[in-house]
């Protein structure tokens, strides 16, 4: 069963393994791990903590020959917490109200050119380079922060833990590309810059944001916010008449 | 703290059910954001017990991730059968997204004050 494990270390394993509290500590080992390299490469894009914190874990589950079911009945216990965890984000949200009333409009229409971007150049490019319905219905919530990613996914007909490694790679991809390509277009307002990296990279593009100052760090949470609610209510009315015309 | 979280429950509980009833597509939790975004709204701000629970349940967001990401031991044949368009829609798609974004705002906000509280960095 296990590639790796002897004899008696694999029914230790077996009997510990039946238990939810070995998943749920592995998680927190793993992930408090992960902060700490992060930390130790200065928050280096590349370093991300949930990128080495899911492959620490995916490799002791390969070696250890555990199935991703008995891993999830402890780790549920964190993966519950992203329900209050995104009912949460209102707060942080609120704290943007002012500078929202004020940004109203330009804002709101940045945020539906960037929103509907996302969803549709992700579906469209993957469907001319051949991918699968079930993939293009889980890459078009990618943009958005990974619970409200995975409901909308859930909702559409995707697979919500596909799209939950695809909303991850999408951040990091934002968070390390963002300087280059601001660079590249002029863009040196830093609430421009901050708002548009929250847009496409959500949390991980916002953590990227506070790094290079407080003003582009809030314009990205605000608009890590925005989109989440934007793109939950789009999606589902924009994905399956844009399937059915892909089809 | 216990009754940030039980707050936070409720407004999530109530979500659920408006998602639930209504047969919206919307999922149930950010229903609930809305719900707590549009009291704060009202009431003028959260209170300090429910600001640092949010604090503290926020802080370690991305840990609330990682048990999903583990997920994708699910999705080894897919992403080794379609790596090639979901790699090239996810690097595309991700920077056409940041330059379309901030090109839209910086149009919009051009010609007016608007940001005037921003200190221009460069």
């Amino acid at each position: 069963m296990s590639p790796l494990l002897g004899g008696n270390l694999s029914e230790l394993w077996v009997y510990l393994g039946a238990s939810p509290l070995l998943g749920l500590t592995l998680t927190l080992l793993a992930y408090q791990g992960a902060v700490l390299v992060s930390k130790r490469c200065d928050g280096h894009p590349l370093a991300n903590p949930v990128l080495l914190a899911v492959t620490a874990l995916v490799t002791i589950l390969w070696a250890t020959g555990t199935p991703y079911r008995t891993y999830f009945d402890g780790a549920q216990f964190v993966h519950f917490l992203l329900g209050p965890a995104t009912v949460a984000l209102a707060i942080p949200l609120h704290a943007q109200l002012g500078r929202l009333r004020r940004l109203a409009i330009p804002l709101l229409m940045a945020l539906l050119a960037g929103s509907l971007t996302a969803a549709c150049s992700a579906v469209l490019i993957g469907h001319l380079l051949g991918a699968s319905d079930v993939t293009l219905i889980s890459l078009a919530p990618k943009s958005v922060t990974t619970p409200i990613a995975m409901g909308i996914a859930e909702r559409i007909g995707g697979l919500p833990s596909l799209t939950a490694v695809l909303v991850i790679l999408t951040g990091i991809l934002g968070a390390v590309g963002a300087r280059s390509l601001y660079a590249l277009l002029g863009i040196e307002d830093h609430a421009v810059r901050g708002f548009a990296i929250g847009i496409a990279s959500h949390g991980i593009g916002t953590a990227r944001a506070f790094q290079v100052s407080e003003q582009a760090g809030a314009f990205a949470a605000l608009a890590m916010g925005l989109n989440g609610l934007l793109t939950a209510a789009l999606l589902p009315w924009l994905i399956p008449p844009l399937m059915r015309w892909l089809r | 703290m216990l009754n940030a979280v039980t707050l936070l429950l409720l407004f999530q509980l109530a979500g659920e059910a408006i998602a639930l009833f209504f047969k919206l597509p919307v999922p149930g939790p950010v229903i609930g954001m809305a719900l707590l975004f549009a009291a704060l709204a009202r009431r003028g701000g959260p209170s300090p017990e429910l600001r640092e629970t949010a604090q503290n349940l926020l802080q370690h967001f991305s840990l609330l991730f990682v048990p999903a990401g583990v997920g994708v031991t699910l999705h080894f044949q897919r992403m080794a059968d379609e790596w090639l368009p979901i790699l090239v829609a996810l690097v595309a798609s991700t920077f056409i997204t940041i330059a379309v974004s901030a090109l839209v705002l910086r149009a919009l906000t051009r010609h007016e004050p608007a940001h005037a509280d921003t200190e221009r960095q460069r």
